[in-house]
Parts: C-alpha cells; structure tokens; sequence
C-alpha cells in the first residue's frame, strides 16, 4: 500500500452547492472554457441502470469524472427495520437483483449466526446450489451487457438465452424467477421439485459447450481485444485499497475468494479452484468471470451428486424459528402444503395459535451485533445486522460489492478516452440495485 | 490466527476487546481511532488491510447515542475484526478515515448520508444515495417515518410503526 492517500477518487471535487459546481475552476470560479461538461446517464442505455457519470472532457479524453447515484435508492435498510426478521429477506433480496439468492443467503446467515443455529446439511447444499447457478446467470448478465455495449449484439442474445435456461430452473424451484426469497432463516422453504434434479443436469451437460462458444467468438476477437485489453486497469494494491472485490481484484492476480479464505455452508468440502489473471483489465475480467462459470458448474455438479445421498429436512425443525408448513410449487406456480392447512385449520388450536404468532411477530433474535459475508458474483457481500431482542432487526447494513466497486471507476478512466468509460463500467459490473439499495 | 490470539493481539495495545459469535470487536475511543486502524493495517501479526464496510446504529436514548463500526478483513491470514467508537447526538463527529483507508470516502458518505454524523477531514462529505436537498437523515431512529394522506374522507395511511403490526 504504498501510495495510500495520496490520490483519493473524487478527492479533486468540492461537492458543496450544485454538483456541476464542482467543475468550476478552482482559481477563477469560472467553468474551464477549454474543456466540456457532460452528463453520461442517468438514462444513457449503457450505464447499466440509472448510473450518471459526470465526465469532464478535453476533446475525447476524460479529465475527470464524478458517479453521481442514488437513483435507485428505494430505502431497504430503513424498511427492513420496520418488518419481522423473516419479510427482512424479502427486502434484501431485492437488493442486488440479479444475485438475489446472494443477498438471501447473507442475511440468513447472519440471522442464524445470531441466532446460534445450524441448519441441515440438505439445506446447506441447495442453498450452495442455487447460489451458484446464481452465479452463472450473474455473470451471463454481466457478459450479455457488456456485449450489447461493445456492439456485440449476437453475445447479448447467447448469453440470455443461457441464462434463460438456468432461470426456469429457479423458477420451478421457488415459483419465481428473481426476487425468490426461497432461502429463510433455518433453511431454504421447499424441496427440490419433481424432476428438478433432471433440468440442472441437463443444464450441466449443455452449458459448458455453450460458454466454449462465448469464448470462441470474443477471446481472439481483434474488436473485442482492442476495446478490452489494457482498458479500465486496476492493480491488486488499488484495488484493496478502494474496496474492490470479486472478479475485479482477482483478474489482478489475487486469490481472494471468500469461498475458499472463509468457508461458509460448507464450501471447504467442494472441489473447484480460484481462477485469476495478472493483467488487471477489462479483458481479464471477463476471462475470470467465464473461467468462474466453469467452476460453479463443477460446484453443481458436486451438490447435485450429494443431494442424491443426504435426504432430511431443508428447514430447521425448532418450531420457534423454522417455518412449519411445508411447501411446494404447484402447477399454478403457487406453493402450498394441504396437510398443513387441515391441520391449523381443523385439527389444532394450538397450532393455529402458533402460526398466527409466526405469521404475526415471526422469529425472536437474541440481542446482538454480526457481520456475516459471502462471495457474491461482485464480490464481498456483507451484511451488518444488529437486533436489540425484538421481532425485527433495530439495523441491516447491506455492504453491497458493486457499491464498492463503482467507487474505483473514476480511478480506472481518467485520462482515457470516452468510449473506454463503457468498458470500464460494464467490467466492474455493478448493478444498481446494488449500489442505490 | 485463531479468533482468542487475535483477541489477545489487539488487547494487548487496545484493551477494550470482546468476543462473541466468532467474532472479535475492539471498541475504541474516536480520539484515538485513527491511530489504531493504521496500526491494524500495519500491524503484520494481525495485517487488517482491507476496510470492508462502514457503517452506524442510532441509540437515541442512550450514550453514546451513535456507534460507528469499521469492518476490517484480512486478506492474507482471513480473519475479521470489528471497531467500533462512539459519539453523542450533539456531537455527531468522527475523524475521517480517508487518508488510512481511500474506500472510507464513499462508505463515510453513506454514513454521513443516513446518520448525519460528520467525518472530519473527509475530502467530500455531501449526500450519495439522497437528493443533495433532502432535509434530515432518514436511518435516524427519531426521524419521523410519515404516513400517507388519501382521498378517502381525508384519511391517512399510518406510518409503518404505528400501523400495530409487525
């Protein structure tokens, strides 16, 4: 960390008064008249949501450059603090949303962690599972924009094909493409579903020949090279030092990898290795986001194949924190547990007593304070969480990996040219639902 | 390095030090809480050199009413660490940890954003994830939530804490 403080992102800018201010000449307080003013965004189609950039240019060349967020800010933090531990998830999942099983699996994690619970070993390896196939749609997405941005249509439409494919996987698994709060506090909430197993398997044996395209048509692609290679570069040592995390840092040549630095669900058993570059760029980062695709397909393959010999619960059996009724999808995508329901409903007050106060009040959390992670398709996932006893949580801070991330973006293109800022955001990868939360 | 060695590591020169949940957190005065992350950072026997996250909780009746909290990674010996410090409502103020850690400046913004505490020194303390107008700091637990007024007879959709549920 040699260099550290020296040169802050954004540190050139006194955001007092009106953002545009800031490009006011420090001396005369003037506009420069040599150079120009533009807003990249908020509605710019490649600014992957509603990103504005604030770029000052010298003829092609960003001078400098200001993110500008918030667009997208729809206040999870404050409403999770307002609802019960369990309608938190359905909040946080709606974070990040194109790793929403990420998102899930962090909070529960830190709900069960404070809780001091573990939950059963079939629930451990779904939840690998489907945060996994997560990470293949992830990173499809972040493939897909970032060819329609360089105007490689035909990578735009593959890569949603493919990702299409693991999508109604979720979808006959949680009854939702996205947004699934199918991971709860003590488990997941249903089952694989009949012939499941079969569709991942297929997906297993079509995709890797499909990603073998991806790579035949854009890693010796010269366009391709050229608006990649040595574009958006970011050492190891910066990268640590803004925060970045994920495929980022590793296209940078380190290992970090959550995963493999500080195992959670299990993840020390897996077989699968770390894939890294050196060069630092945009290129690299997309060769370690397709390398990543291979390795979490082998991380499926591995829980599927375990998933066949540990049967048991997927939901905790304490009554006082795992959900009772047991659920699946039915044909209308709509899941329900009939036994259940003639059971509160005709059989046990008790029951129904119970389950109103489930419904109700949910799961009470001991008093206290964690900081539970996973490695999201971006990068360090955290979520703070801080309960004071009582039915609902007193804090959730979501540290989200592309919020963090897009902070070094400033760093990576000042001093380029214009049409290196599209490379360099859609090589970060940030997803604003992320970054505004 | 296990979570008691850590522990014992960081007592040693801060002594404030608690461990629970598997995992450790060292509560510091804010007058000396830069020289601590620096030391954390620097430190090879502990080597605490990434800033992971940022963040307060309001305790509105209590002092401090605001605790900050520093996550700290690190990523050679993987282990965490949490500081934290605190400030009083009429003394919202923390030093900025900008010249130890360069991502502090967005994380203290958000801070700053939500909570309305003041990170002295910052290069470029303004609202991120707000409107540069809006008025107060919404994660406050005595900012007022608001309800909605309808047109039905003139009534108002409650805000969210007083609706009786949840």
């Amino acid at each position: 960390m040699s260099d550290t403080g020296q040169r802050l992102p954004g540190a050139a800018f006194d955001g007092a008064g009106d953002i545009a201010d800031t490009f006011r000449d420090p001396v005369s307080g003037d506009y420069r008249q040599e150079t120009m003013i533009i807003n990249m965004g908020p509605q710019h189609p490649s600014t992957h949501g509603v990103l504005r950039l604030l770029l000052e240019l010298d003829g092609e060349t960003v001078i400098r450059c200001k993110p500008v967020i918030g667009y997208l800010h729809t206040g999870i933090e404050k409403n999770t603090e307002y609802r019960t531990w369990v309608q938190g998830i359905t909040f946080v999942t709606r974070a990040d949303y194109v790793a929403p099983f990420f998102n899930e699996l962090a909070y529960c994690l830190g709900v069960e962690r404070l809780l001091g619970v573990e939950v059963p070993a079939r629930a451990q390896l779904i939840r690998v599972l489907v945060c996994e196939l997560n990470r293949i749609t992830s990173h499809l997405v972040g493939l897909a924009t970032t060819g329609l941005e360089m105007g490689a249509v035909s990578v735009m439409l593959y890569g949603l094909r493919e990702r299409e494919m693991i999508m109604d996987i979720f979808e006959g698994l949680t009854g939702l493409r996205m947004n699934h709060a199918f991971i709860r506090i003590g488990g997941v909430v249903m089952d694989l579903p009949e012939g499941g197993p079969r569709k991942i398997r297929d997906l297993i044996d079509i995709l890797p020949s499909r990603i073998d395209e991806y790579e035949t048509l854009l890693n010796d692609n010269p366009i391709w090279r050229e608006r990649h290679e040595g574009v958006a570069v970011l050492s190891a040592e910066r990268c640590l030092e803004l925060g970045v995390t994920g495929p980022v840092l590793r296209a940078a040549g380190s290992t970090a990898d959550l995963r493999k630095d500080m195992p959670y669900c299990g993840y020390e058993t897996f077989d699968f290795d770390v894939p890294t570059r050196t060069e630092g760029d945009a290129y690299a980062r997309y060769r370690v986001r397709i390398d990543e695709m291979r390795e979490s397909l082998k991380i499926v393959e591995q829980a599927l194949v375990r998933l066949m010999a540990t049967p048991g619960p997927v939901m905790i059996e304490d009554p006082k924190i795992g959900w009772q009724s047991r659920l699946s999808v039915g044909p209308d995508g709509i899941g329900n547990d009939p036994a259940y329901l003639a059971h509160i409903m005709e059989e046990s007050m008790e029951a129904l007593i119970h389950h109103f106060k489930m419904v109700t009040q949910g799961v009470r959390v001991p008093a206290g304070e964690v900081y539970s992670t996973v490695e999201a398709p971006r990068g360090e996932l955290g979520m703070y969480i801080v309960s004071d006893g009582e039915h609902r949580p007193y804090r959730v801070k979501i540290r989200d990996p592309s919020f963090v991330n897009l902070q070094a973006l400033p760093d990576t293109i000042e001093g380029y040219l214009v049409a290196d800022v599209i490379a360099a955001v859609s090589s970060l990868d940030p997803v604003m639902g992320g970054v505004d939360r | 390095m296990s979570l008691e060695a850590l522990a014992a590591t960081v007592a040693a020169r801060y002594p404030d030090v608690v461990v629970a949940r598997g995992e450790v957190t060292v509560v510091l005065d804010r007058g000396e809480l830069l020289a601590a992350l620096a030391w954390l950072r620097d430190e090879p026997t502990v080597e605490l050199g990434f800033l992971s996250s940022i963040t307060a909780t309001h305790w509105p009746d209590r002092d401090p009413a605001f605790w900050v909290d520093y996550e700290l990674r690190s990523m050679t010996l993987h282990q965490r660490l949490r500081v934290k410090a605190g400030c009083s409502q009429d003394d919202a103020t923390m030093p900025s940890a900008t010249l130890v850690f360069p991502t502090a400046n967005w994380l203290e913004r958000e801070t700053y954003d939500f909570y309305g505490i003041v990170f002295e020194g910052h290069p470029d303390l303004t609202r991120i994830l707000l409107p540069a107008d809006w008025d107060g700091h919404p994660l406050r637990k005595d900012e007022p939530l608001g309800g909605v007024p309808t047109w039905y007879h003139g009534t108002t959709v409650p805000p969210v804490d007083q609706r009786g549920m949840a």
